[in-house]
């Protein structure tokens, strides 16, 4: 049964593309852009459960949490001083800012601790039991109940609170929320907290899933993660955690046929397939440019 | 007539920029660190010039320029190492291909507007470099040796028919249908250009000169890896094009060399380096989003002194 196997990382690795790209679909959603810092935010968010793992001792559950919350402050931050001024600009210039926090965040880090990888502590015991025929370990059920609970609180944020329907109404159309009252500066940090909070989740959840971190390690899984959200259709939730998920597993069976160095490209042909024949993604509908 | 008589002036500049420095080598006064940064700011000035054509005359946002950078340095590192031609052979091949490589991504890319097609660039180099890493005829991971044949003289030929050809290119009716298109695409295109067809055209010869770039810096390093090729490389190229101003090749010239100068001095501390990058992309950015020149060219500061005639020829 080595499919059920292949199936059950793939929906680990998966997992953990969802919730990154939930961010970036989030950000774009509301603002219209592309958070290139997201994956930096995902890596700085790693390394904070890795020191109050190892030098605080916190057990997994509360590093996750402190993770979260540091990010979602991070996240805040960044947008306070790096995009709030850039509203009205060209996209173009909005991009680029957003590749500059990227590298700044990046290098700020290896200059602070040194590009060194780290060893993520083994915080479950290695058991697994027998399904079907595979191994499943504690960790991945874990994980992907931490990923699917997360998920849901997302959903039930975004459609039953009050900041969750001044996103929708932001998100919907920026000037007519503004006219009706919503502070729109606050509902985009709150996409922005948010946001960065699963993206700190992920971190740990990578690390202790992958066992080895470092400070450029969010470049990849954050560029996969944008994939996620283009696939599902940007702007979408549910996209991109089925995104996320069809990423992950498409992966993981890609390096189980033998092609383990092709495994990056994969992300990258599905990207460009998904935005030659259908650029709205799997759950977006098509809307006509307005002249 | 105005051009000529900006033509000439240019031209023994350039002359003249080229025998003081050659001389300069050939007499053994100026050292192979000097020469080499003069050779590195040439292939960083061809770069910055390529992707200018792309994202500051056309205005598509392509980030994935290492791609074809990668697509020269292989191909005529193959023409010159495996089948043993000279090097302008190998420099034409590197070009040629990363037009045709420029050709298959660009037709069914450039469907894509602004962020998509940003990303989509950058998945195709990827896509580019991942194709590199997995050929076991240039070496793989490990990279491919290439002997040293890049010498300035090379280098500055090359760099001036890019500039010579892109300013052209920009000055001439295709140009003007090509900026027309980066003002606004829908309104170019009821107008009756054909709005595709520039974007493939300037996005291919783009993909030319980032070749012939390939090719000189593949001959001036001892060896070529698919890992110098990644998102670092597309967006230093990047920063060269949005700090000098986008749509300002003067701009570009002058911010590749400034970053390739910096760079090259703070070699040693590489974390550094990358911090004062980003951290001048955002300050710019936040500051000047129109980047240092805006979309100015450095003659235009000349002709403020003189009366003004009509309109000016480059850009508002």
């Amino acid at each position: 049964m080595e499919w059920i196997q292949q199936l059950i990382n793939g929906i680990s690795l998966g997992s953990i593309y969802a919730l990154i790209a939930l961010g970036y679909t989030m950000v774009y959603g509301i603002i219209k852009l592309i958070n290139f810092a997201h994956g930096d935010v995902f890596m700085v968010g790693s390394f904070i459960g890795f020191y109050s793992i190892t030098v605080f001792g916190l057990g997994f559950f509360p590093a996750l949490i402190l993770s979260m919350a540091a990010c979602a402050l991070f996240g805040v931050i960044i947008e306070r001083i790096a995009y709030k001024r850039l509203r009205n600009a060209t996209r173009i210039a909005a991009l680029i800012t957003a590749i500059g926090v990227s590298l700044f965040i990046e290098y700020g880090v290896i200059y602070i601790r040194g590009a060194q990888p780290e060893a993520y502590p083994d915080v479950f015991s290695n058991r697994s039991f027998e399904f079907l025929g595979a191994h499943i370990s504690i960790q991945s059920i874990l994980i992907l109940s931490v990923s699917v609970v997360l998920m849901i609180l997302l959903q039930f944020i975004v459609h039953k609170t009050k900041t969750g329907k001044a996103m929708r109404a932001v998100s919907h159309d920026t000037e007519a929320a503004k006219l009706m009252g919503i502070n729109v500066d606050n509902t985009i940090s709150a996409t922005f907290a948010i946001g960065s909070a699963l993206a700190g989740a992920a971190g740990v959840i990578f690390g202790v899933y992958y066992t080895k971190i470092d400070p450029l390690m969010g470049v990849i899984p954050g560029v996969k993660a944008f994939v996620a959200a283009v696939l599902g259709g940007i702007g979408i939730i549910p996209g991109a955690m089925v995104g996320g998920l069809v990423l992950g597993v498409v992966e993981t069976f890609v390096s189980a046929l033998g092609f383990s160095l092709w495994r990056d490209a994969a992300a990258f042909v599905i990207l460009i397939l998904i935005l030659i024949f259908r650029p709205s993604g799997i759950f977006g509908k098509n809307t006509r440019e307005k002249v | 007539m105005k051009k000529s008589k900006q033509f000439w002036p240019f031209v023994i500049a350039a002359v003249l920029v080229y025998v003081v420095v050659q001389v300069l080598i050939s007499n053994g006064m100026m050292n192979q660190f000097y020469s080499n940064t003069l050779i590195l700011i040439a292939i960083n000035i061809i770069l910055a010039v390529s992707l200018h054509l792309v994202i500051g005359i056309t205005g598509q946002f392509s980030i994935g320029h290492a791609g074809f950078l990668a697509v020269g340095a292989y191909l005529s590192a193959i023409v010159t190492m495996k089948l043993h031609l000279p090097f302008i052979v190998a420099i034409l091949v590197g070009g040629i291909v990363a037009a045709l490589a420029g050709l298959i991504v660009g037709i069914p890319s450039l469907r894509l507007k602004g962020d998509y097609l940003a990303i989509a660039t950058l998945g195709f180099a990827e896509i580019i470099r991942i194709v590199f890493l997995n050929i076991d005829y240039v070496g793989g991971a490990a990279g491919m040796q290439v002997t040293h044949l890049t010498t300035w003289t090379y280098a500055f030929f090359c760099l001036v028919v890019t500039i010579i050809v892109i300013v052209n290119f920009t000055n001439s009716r295709h140009g003007i249908a090509a900026i027309s298109v980066r003002e606004n695409e829908i309104a170019s295109d009821a107008m009756g250009i054909n709005t595709t067809y520039y974007k493939v055209v300037a996005f291919a010869l783009g993909s030319f000169f980032a070749g012939v770039a390939g090719a000189l810096y593949a001959h001036n390093f001892y060896i070529i890896q698919p890992s110098q090729f990644g998102f670092l490389k597309s967006f230093d190229i990047l920063i060269f094009v949005v700090l000098g101003g986008l749509g300002s090749l003067s701009g570009a010239v002058l911010s590749a060399i400034l970053l390739t100068v910096v760079s090259t001095y703070l070699q040693g501390y590489p974390e550094t380096r990358m911090i004062i990058y980003s951290l001048v992309l955002i300050l710019v950015m936040l500051y000047r989003p129109k980047g240092l020149m805006g979309t100015m060219e450095i003659t235009d500061y000349f002709k403020l002194w003189r009366t003004p005639k009509g309109g000016g020829q480059h850009g508002k």
